[in-house]
């Protein structure tokens, strides 16, 4: 199979490659046969029905379509003869009949359009059908079928390449139709707005709402999503200095896909409320626990401020407090939303300027403990393998993640491995989109992760499926690990994680006799006083099935935000400089100290919910807060809002007036995602080109400037001419990155590391030989139960799980300002079982209020059969209800993590009048 | 906690978000009813459920109900996980499956199919169609495979043949009889020699070697269209790794052929030891019967006879009967394959063929009932006795069905190579009374139209290619001078529009177009060859390639301004 095909093809003898169709031969020798299906992305598969690439192959009565067929030895094919062209030509003729006219079409340079003048064919004998009417129930989508010419792109786009499963070819002949579910408005379907058929429509049958598909673009930048942590990489069409669309381009975390926010989530850049000006607060404005400053109008409360005088202000209130209290009395929020060299000039500000390892960011809330539990068993804390691996697995666990609504990308990884045979399982308290591709999906108790986890180690064990040579080779501690597993029998821990023996057992067999296996996990893992725990008992089940360091298996924590990787690979987080070289080593510090040029301190800082509490304790009054939201993301918000209240000096830097900055004393107005040049590592430690799109409105400033410029006040003087250089100073100090250059990024877009070499590509899969601990070995660490910290009772029945929706991202300061994504997810919502509704009495659409032991919001009731009986989940994203006033502080004791994922709530109906 | 006062900032009235209107009170999309997804649940069973069952599944819903409401769909996915959208395009392929939306009105109980197929046409159904009325649904049908009763209707699952008002009226009153068929006896079928070749091969008497040899001999060809050589076939798939599937072709949907459904009818035993006889020689299981739905009558029949086998002989290999749903083009074999695992019956690029690449990828022996039956008869009876007869220089005989404008319809078995000429005078008693021989269809609707001076050319293999027909599956379709040409033609290509597939442009578009022009009088003759052209090279498969053959023939043999022959 693998020797070239002799072939004739238009009278000259030719080689085809292994798996190569005809059209693919004789457009790698210059070839230009029409096409609509094959060939416009690498990963789509031709389909052969639309028959515009017809050729002639001698001996068959039938011409065939050079898309689908394959040459074979001695066949005689011809491209060129009367009679391939001229049916080619009647079949653009017949699909001529049936468009609006060119004038009138929807897209008519699109490649349909396009295809028709080349082929000279752009009018028609034949008559026209009856043309349906438009759809445009999509606030991001037209549909117009008069456009359709039934090549079922679009069907292949949902079903095979996203997986989403809602587009259908309905009906027969030429009564064909394309259908969302059972014919029902694309707005009220199943779909998730991923806008993958838009990109794949030749005709304009489905295109950008509003018309925007039809307007060139000035120019095209090729950048990455500002979104979650998948990394997917994006074009930007540019017109008149704004966004006009945005498509998908074939990066390798996202091989041309895009989810609905990296498709249709970016004109947050030009809303209105947009911070210009830099603003400092008004003299002897009070900062009340709930401010209630309208976005649209900061006036109220602040002042505009020229730059300089904001910049002293601000510059001002750190050096007072360095005077009076010292370094470790200021502290900094950077943002995993910013670039590498953003995050790791602002560490250095706060560690060589203020003196300080005061500086973390949202990491501490999405997965500290899956850091905390890798770095002390395996020496690393990033993925072992990529999302795409997947596609080498026959087994893979998700546990603890909505991977289709906050990494949506990397889910149609999962599910394209799942169609190709994978067996996917997925363990969660909530029901999953993807379950419908599971061969299990087991919904556990919440907080019983380690109970359930423990239990399918423990038949490992006792069923010997485990790899005594891996364990022999690359681990330590497995005698006494085991003979602490001796205690979890499925069971016995059936009734406690609420799954049966059986499927259990299940479960672990299928992990444990995979050739290949690799488990995915994301915020239900991490955020629980037992987080740390929950990560050591995955992270012990692939080393007892040896099931890292090959491709195809591993562990990989899924990364929440676009840089959440990066911004802690560059040393945003308080114990650890860039690399992950601890602060409390005195080799490290030296040579950090040499870099810097300044001396360092050698205390670790502390965490984001620490510092919150140390406020409190008078022991912080100043704070730096870049880009992030604390006064939304914190557990508790009542208690962290206090804190920021009582601040002696606030600085915020962003885009919007978010809930932090409406405590600040002075907020700098940056530059947006578009309107920046950087670099972003993504979930599979791909670190990946950013490219800048935009021109800073109005009054704005680079953050990159904004943190020189205050570095500068304070007396650490930083020359950086843009963010190159930042990145080539990061390389002085991260061997991980050795072999990635800023040039070499500009030209390959994505370089994964580690990477040792300027000529070598990154290692994709790690620890095959061995892991950067000491010895070189894995360490097992056993964990018993910890039930999480606040347990239902009669006062709070109910648990409170939350996370995210899949148009919202984070606190929702982009998201809800992004008009597409506010009007698909206009209001805050919590979602409930039609069990617990009916049980209240509540129907779906009904307001309700969600009460805990810290506050108290209301909110709308979403049924949701995915959500078990007696769990209530709500998105932390509306600031109307802010679900972070109701969470449990609880903190995970190695990874200060807060437990996000669950606390007592009591859910009551509201009544209409009040 | 502290002595905060517990704070809700809901009632401040700002909105960061711009939101508009309200969020959605469930999760995206149709949500299943809880009441409705017990009953489906009570329809289809706990499962598990087979993806490639979802045609049987639809119609256990169809049955029940008469129709597939829009709240089924969504509970059968809540209970299988089956997309809605895949739900959906396969029940709104097939016409027998009625998918009911909210807005729409449920169809009456009763519905009232009226054949629209060429002899039916002929024999007045659509003044049937016009003059019928009541609280049935009347809805035209395509060919039921019952021509020699034309016209023909089907009354809920009862057909009507022929069919009068009277009769239609009766039998949704309720008031006609059920016809009540016996089931043949084994023990009788082997006594009159049934079974020996079946026996001789199981005992080892026969090799499969042997059997190939005796069907080469006999040079059997597929009966059910393409005429593919039988004992190539099995040795095809023979040479094939198992798990190799059998899959029965007994969709038979050509219109104005009924010749499966006559050997069902009469010789069941003698078709099912054929298929046991390929099976066995090939090592092919399980088999699975397609039966088009028009035939589901026939199921008892099968069932009983397919039950007497295996109580007669053991360990001969499980059988399945799949009903069709009302779709033409399953009688395309790789359309078939489709609709049997499940899927609109779009039918496969080619290579790879089914003999190599078939049902769920396996390697696949398909044949035509009529086929099966005759090799049977050829191993009992030996390659020549079937060689004996022929004539024209043709061998061995085979059924055709006879349908129109004749004295005698029906199924007539008749030697390979006659003429249409002789197959009317000595077969059908000649033309029916009043009617002068005019023209005559060769294979059904996409065999092509040839005058009567043509009608002394042996129908076969080889030679009604050169007149731009073929034989097909041997449906004759009789016409008369009383008969316009272009309305047959405009039936036909009416018929091929509304079961074309729509997965090919020209055939999707081209059927469609053909029918539009053919509709207005519009017989163009450069657009209809350019159109008819495009048909021909660029579709797919058979149906769209044949499908201009109606068009071709009336502009080559008669002049499209007068229904005179040229």
């Amino acid at each position: 199979m693998n020797t070239p095909i002799t072939f004739s093809l238009d009278g000259k003898t030719v080689e085809a490659n292994p798996g190569e169709s005809l059209f693919e031969v004789h457009r790698r020798l210059g070839g230009d046969l029409p096409h609509m299906c094959s060939g416009l992305n690498p990963h789509y598969e031709a389909d052969g029905n639309c028959r515009l690439c017809l050729v002639e192959i001698k001996g068959e009565g039938a011409l065939a379509a050079s898309c689908i067929r394959k040459p074979e030895p001695g066949m005689v094919v011809n491209t060129d003869t009367p009679r391939a062209e001229s049916s080619r030509r009647l079949v653009m003729e017949l699909l001529i009949a049936d468009q609006p006219p060119r004038e009138l079409s929807h897209d008519p340079n699109g490649r349909f359009w396009q295809l028709a003048e080349k082929m000279g064919q752009t009018e028609s004998r034949f008559p026209g059908r009856n043309q349906p009417a438009p759809d445009i129930s999509h606030p991001a989508m037209a549909v117009n079928l008069d456009a359709c010419i039934q090549c079922t792109n679009c069907v292949r786009a949902c079903r095979d390449i996203q997986v989403n499963d809602v587009i259908g070819m309905a009906f027969r002949g030429a009564k064909s139709k394309i259908v969302f579910d059972i014919d029902d408005a694309m707005g009220l379907s199943t779909c998730v707005g991923c806008g993958e058929c838009v990109q794949a429509c030749p005709t304009g049958a489905l295109m950008p709402a509003n018309g925007v598909g039809v307007i060139e673009s000035d120019r095209d930048v090729d950048s990455v999503c500002p979104y979650c942590g998948v990394g997917c990489q994006i074009t930007f069409h540019v017109k008149d200095d704004g966004i006009l669309s945005v498509s998908g381009r074939d990066g390798p975390a996202n091989l041309s896909r895009l989810c609905v926010k990296g498709r249709y989530g970016f004109d947050y850049v030009s809303h209105p409320q947009r911070l210009m000006k830099p603003l400092i607060r008004k003299d002897g404005m009070p900062k009340s626990l709930h401010p209630d400053i309208d976005p649209a109008n900061p006036l109220t409360h602040f002042r505009e401020a020229s730059w300089d005088v904001a910049l002293d202000k601000a510059a001002e209130g750190f050096k007072k407090i360095l005077d009076e209290k010292g370094g470790s009395a200021l502290a900094g929020f950077g943002s995993a939303k910013g670039s590498n060299e953003e995050a790791y000039l602002f560490q250095k500000l706060f560690r060589a300027g203020f003196g300080t390892n005061n500086v973390d960011h949202c990491t501490r809330l999405c997965h500290a403990s899956s850091v905390a539990a890798l770095m002390e068993t395996i020496g690393s804390s990033a993925v072992t393998a990529p999302v795409a691996d997947v596609a080498k697995a026959d087994v893979i666990i998700v546990i603890g993640s909505n991977t289709s609504n906050n990494h949506p990308v990397a889910a149609t990884f999962i599910r394209n491995a799942t169609k190709a045979g994978a067996k996917l399982v997925i363990l969660d308290p909530r029901g999953e989109a993807m379950a419908r591709y599971a061969t299990h999906m087991v919904r556990f108790k919440p907080g019983t992760d380690v109970a359930l986890i423990n239990a399918l180690m423990h038949v490992i064990i006792e069923d010997d499926l485990i790899d005594a040579d891996y364990i022999a080779a690359h681990t330590e501690g497995f005698e006494e690990f085991s003979e602490h597993l001796k205690a979890f029998s499925p069971e016995k821990m059936a009734p406690h994680c609420g799954v049966d023996a059986e499927t259990l057992r299940d479960i672990a067999h299928i992990y444990g006799e995979a050739k290949s296996a690799m488990i995915f996990w994301g915020m239900g893992i991490s955020q629980h006083i037992h987080g740390t725990d929950n990560a050591r008992c995955l992270i012990s089940l692939a080393l007892m099935s040896g099931q890292i360091g090959r491709s195809g298996t591993g562990l990989h924590p899924l990364r929440g935000q676009n840089n959440v990787q990066g911004a802690s690979d560059v040393g945003l987080i308080p114990m650890v400089y860039p690399d992950y070289q601890p602060v409390d080593s005195e080799e490290v510090r030296k040579e950090f100290e040499a870099l810097w040029g300044r001396p360092l301190n050698p205390e670790p800082g502390l965490t984001v919910v620490e510092i919150t509490d140390a406020i409190h304790d008078d022991q912080i009054t100043g704070m730096y807060i870049l880009g992030e939201n604390p006064a939304m993301s914190d557990p508790n918000l009542n208690h962290a809002r206090i804190a920021f209240a009582k601040l002696q000096h606030l600085v915020v830097q962003d885009i919007f007036l978010t809930e932090t900055a409406c405590y600040a004393d002075v907020i700098l107005p940056a530059g947006a995602f578009p309107e920046k040049d950087g670099t972003f590592t993504n979930t599979d430690r791909r670190v990946q080109m950013g490219r800048r799109a935009l021109p800073l409105p109005s009054d704005t400033r680079q953050d990159l400037w904004i943190i020189q410029e205050i570095s500068k006040r304070i007396g650490l003087a930083m020359d950086y001419s843009g963010p190159d250089q930042v990145f080539a100073e990061m390389r002085k100090c991260m061997p991980s990155i050795k072999g990635i250059t800023w040039e070499r990024l500009l030209r390959e877009d994505a370089v994964t590391y580690p990477c040792e070499s300027e000529d070598r590509p990154g290692a994709e899969v790690l620890f095959g030989d061995r892991f950067p601990t000491p010895n070189g070995r894995g360490k097992f660490v056993p964990c018993g139960i910890v039930t999480p910290d606040e347990q239902p009772d009669p006062d709070y029945p109910m648990i409170l799980s939350t996370g995210r929706l899949l148009e919202h991202w984070h606190t929702g300061a982009m998201t809800r300002r992004a008009s597409v994504l506010d009007q698909l997810e206009p209001e805050a919502v919590a979602h409930l079982s039609p069990n617990d509704l009916e049980a209240m009495d509540v129907a779906a659409g009904a307001s309700i209020r969600l009460t805990t032991r810290r506050g108290s919001i209301e909110l709308t009731a979403r049924v949701d059969s995915g959500v078990p009986d007696g769990l209530v989940f709500a998105p932390f994203c509306f600031t109307e209800a802010a679900a972070n006033l109701l969470t449990n502080p609880a903190l995970d004791p190695y990874g200060k993590i807060p437990e996000f994922k669950y606390c007592a709530v009591r859910v009551e109906a509201v009544s209409a009048e009040t | 906690m502290n002595d905060q006062k517990i704070s809700s900032n809901s009632a401040s009235g700002r909105r960061q978000g711009r939101g508009k209107g309200r969020g959605r009170r469930t999760t995206k999309g149709r949500q299943p009813v809880p009441a409705t997804v017990r009953e489906i649940r009570q329809i289809i069973g706990d499962g598990p459920f087979r993806r490639e069952g979802l045609l049987d599944t639809l119609h256990l819903m169809q049955d029940e109900y008469g129709h597939i409401a829009a709240a089924h769909i969504a509970a059968l996915t809540d209970i299988t996980n089956w997309p809605m959208a895949e739900i959906y395009e396969v029940a709104s392929f097939y016409a027998h499956f009625d998918i009911v939306k909210e807005d729409e009105p449920i169809p009456s109980a009763t519905t009232v199919r009226v054949c629209t197929g060429l002899p039916c046409q002929l024999a007045g159904s659509d003044s049937l169609l016009g003059s019928l009325f009541g609280d049935a649904r009347i809805i035209p049908a395509p060919c039921m495979g019952r021509c020699e009763n034309a016209p023909v209707a089907e009354v809920g699952h009862h057909h009507v043949a022929p069919a009068s008002l009277e009769l239609i009226q009766n039998q949704i009153s309720g008031s006609a009889p059920v016809p009540q068929s016996a089931f043949p006896s084994i023990k009788e079928f082997q006594k009159n020699g049934g079974l020996t070749a079946l026996l001789s091969l199981r005992e080892g008497v026969w090799t499969t070697e042997n059997a190939i040899e005796v069907l080469r001999k006999s040079d059997l060809k597929g009966l059910g269209g393409a005429g593919f050589p039988a004992a190539r076939k099995w040795e095809l798939v023979a040479a094939q790794p198992a798990p190799r599937h059998m899959v029965i072709n007994a969709d038979e949907g050509e219109p104005g052929t009924f010749k499966d459904r006559f050997i069902f009818e009469k010789h069941s035993l003698r078709f099912l030891e054929g298929m046991y006889l390929a099976a066995m020689a090939v090592g092919a299981r399980p088999i699975t019967i397609y039966l088009r739905d028009e035939y589901r009558d026939l199921i008892p029949l099968l069932e009983d006879g397919i039950k007497s086998f295996r109580r007669e002989i053991s360990g001969l290999p499980p059988v399945e009967i799949r009903r069709g749903a009302g779709a033409y083009i399953c009688g395309e074999e790789s359309a078939m394959l489709e609709s049997l695992e499940g899927r609109r019956a779009l039918p496969r690029h080619r290579p790879p063929y089914a003999a190599e690449v078939g049902l769920f990828g396996r390697p696949t022996l398909i044949h035509n009932v009529e086929t099966l039956y005759f090799a049977a008869e050829i191993l009992d009876r030996g390659a020549d006795w079937f060689q004996a007869f022929g004539r024209n220089g043709q061998y061995g005989f085979r059924h055709y069905s006879v349908s129109g404008r004749v004295a005698d319809p029906g199924v007539k078995l008749a030697p390979q190579g006659i003429t249409a000429r002789e197959l009317v005078d000595e077969y059908c008693g000649g033309m029916a009374d009043g009617h002068q021989f005019a023209a005559y269809l060769p294979g059904g609707a996409s065999g092509g139209i040839l005058p009567a001076r043509l009608a002394d050319i042996p129908l076969d293999y080889g030679t009604l290619e050169k007149y731009g027909c073929f034989i097909g599956s041997a449906g004759i379709i009789v016409l008369s001078d009383q008969d316009d040409i272009r309305d047959a033609a405009l039936n036909l290509m009416t018929f091929f529009a509304d079961e074309s597939c729509g997965q090919c442009t020209p055939c999707r578009a081209g059927t469609d177009k053909a029918m539009r022009l053919m509709r207005d009088g519009n017989w163009d003759a450069s657009l209809m060859n350019d159109l008819c052209q495009v048909m021909a090279e660029g579709s797919i498969c058979g149906l769209g390639q044949a499908a201009p053959n109606p068009i071709r023939s009336v502009l080559k043999y008669f002049d499209p301004e007068n229904t005179a022959e040229t």
